[in-house]
């Protein structure tokens, strides 16, 4: 794949993507369990439709994650060039953030399964 | 309590070794600080508040927990200070790429990674054992925290409670259900020997199942500061066997006893004048506040004002004088006005109070 020296493959946004994606998944996973005990279920009810909606979200933002992070590999990799990727050049600058994207949403998935793992386990509200 | 335990330890590392250079005095000095921490360690085990001396099902699965982790986290930190000692001490010439990039990445990401997803997975399995509820027929307790006292309820199997204050019996190898809620502020109930701590939030019920599983007097605590007197707003737990408990709880059920002596007698007069009434409830008498501790068998109490104090005459007198001393901000007047008469005979009703 050839790299477009162009601003927009410089930009920082690919790197706070996973990160970002495992903050609105927890944010949607804690709303969905909280209204779903406080309004649907009483104390020591089931937690029911809402594991399922975390199921959904888990399964939505890993595919997300995955995109980035196969995308981060494979721009990290042009022209096979090893780290350390710190030449002043448009090339370096893209390998070094896309490398970066691909460690962080390595973070990111192992972070997104902790957080769905609670409702794994814990099948009620208390 | 353990965070200042979990402190002492830390500070034992830096104080123990001989790094005394002041003398013989400076090195005693530091010998009896070792040996008071490590009985402060040693006692803060043992205690009656101790999370780490179970005496309940869901308390020793925590400890079991702790003591997996304070394992586990000897076990890094020996590898991670060995490795220091080895690269900076032992041979501290520029090592190998390979090697250093195993360690790096496996010490740095892959192992912690691992230890994680272990822990978490052991931990979060061991919740719905502790968030079972107790089954039907099981003893209900409510308790309802208040700045800064407990009111607890005795559900009976006949729909009737019984309300009680700052104690808890309970019979031992039974589950009990508790239900806990809070007048005011957020409080957290937590009776470390024998399970996990639970929040109470004004406005909302939430749930406790405990399993004594042996019979003792251990001590609960408000796990939540909760303003000036948080500290002193404890309570005695009592784990008995069922017969024992029986009575007891049949003896709670009664009304109180009329006074028994002369002495007494003023000491229910006196309290009935002075409004004491207006706060508190005596059952069978015309005392029946709902402000405060019932004291239908204060009596019977193991101490004084959640906890705050011991069960004696003279705490007794001290505490209705001066409630403020004890309990800054407390939500008792203070009856300072009363002559010392009227003070040894309201003490003196309210421990015949059985
Ligand atoms: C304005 C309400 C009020 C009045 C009046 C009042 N009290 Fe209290 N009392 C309280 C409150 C609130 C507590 C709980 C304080 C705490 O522990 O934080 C308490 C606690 C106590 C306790 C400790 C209870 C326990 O479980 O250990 C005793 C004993 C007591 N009061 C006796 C008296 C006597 C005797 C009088 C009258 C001379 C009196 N009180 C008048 C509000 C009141
Ligand atoms: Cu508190």
């Amino acid at each position: 794949m050839k790299l477009p020296p162009h601003e927009q493959t410089q930009s920082l946004w690919i790197l706070v993507a996973s990160p970002t994606i495992w903050a609105v998944h927890f944010l949607a996973c804690y709303t969905t369990a909280a209204v779903w005990c406080a309004k649907m279920a009483e104390t020591g009810g089931d937690l029911g439709a809402a594991r399922w909606a975390i199921g959904v979200y888990t399964a939505a933002a890993l595919i997300g994650i995955a995109i980035v992070g196969w995308r981060g590999f494979v721009r990290q990799s042009f022209e096979q060039v090893p780290p350390p990727f710190d030449a002043d050049t448009i090339e370096d600058r893209v390998r070094f953030l896309e490398y970066a994207a691909l460690l962080l949403s390595i973070l990111s998935a192992i972070a997104t399964i902790f957080v769905a793992l609670a409702a794994v386990f814990i099948g009620t509200c208390d | 309590m353990f965070r200042f335990h979990a402190f002492s330890t830390s500070s034992l590392h830096g104080f123990c070794p001989r790094s005394a250079r002041t003398g013989r005095w400076g090195r005693n000095a530091l010998w009896f600080t070792c040996l008071l921490t490590i009985s402060f360690l040693i006692t803060g085990c043992e205690g009656i508040q101790s999370a780490l001396n179970p005496a309940g099902r869901d308390a020793a699965l925590i400890a079991q927990l702790y003591w997996w982790m304070v394992g586990g986290a000897v076990i890094i930190w020996l590898i991670v200070v060995g490795l220091a000692v080895y690269a900076l001490q032992i041979n501290a010439t520029e090592h190998d790429y390979n090697v250093t990039r195993f360690w790096v990445i496996g010490g740095g990401a892959v192992a912690p990674t691992i230890i994680l997803t272990v822990l978490l997975v052991y931990g979060l399995s061991m919740m719905p054992t502790l968030l079972e509820p107790a089954p039907e027929g099981s003893q209900t307790i409510t308790v309802i925290g208040k700045q800064w006292w407990w009111k607890v309820r005795y559900h009976l199997p006949e729909g009737q409670a019984v309300e009680l204050a700052n104690e808890i019996r309970l019979p031992v190898d039974e589950p009990v259900q508790f239900y806990l809620e809070s007048a005011d502020v957020i409080h957290s109930f937590w009776i470390p020997s024998l399970g996990g701590k639970v929040d109470m939030l004004p406005g909302r019920q939430t749930r406790l199942t405990l399993h004594p599983q042996r019979t003792g007097i251990y001590r609960g605590v408000c796990a939540e500061y909760c303003g000036g007197s948080h500290a002193k707003m404890s309570f005695e737990v009592v784990v008995m066997e069922r017969d024992a408990f029986d009575t007891w709880l049949e003896q709670q059920q009664a009304p109180a006893k009329s006074a028994s002596n002369e002495l007494a007698e003023r000491g229910e007069s006196v309290f009935l004048a002075h409004g004491c009434g207006a706060c508190h409830t005596i059952r069978g008498t015309k005392a029946n506040g709902k402000i405060a501790p019932d004291l239908t068998h204060y009596g019977s109490r193991l101490r004084l004002a959640a906890s705050a104090l011991p069960q004696t005459r003279d705490a007794l007198k001290e505490w209705i004088a001066h409630p403020k001393q004890t309990k800054p901000g407390v939500h008792m007047p203070s009856f300072a006005l009363l002559s010392e008469d009227d003070l040894t005979a309201l003490a003196a009703y309210l421990e015949g109070l059985q």
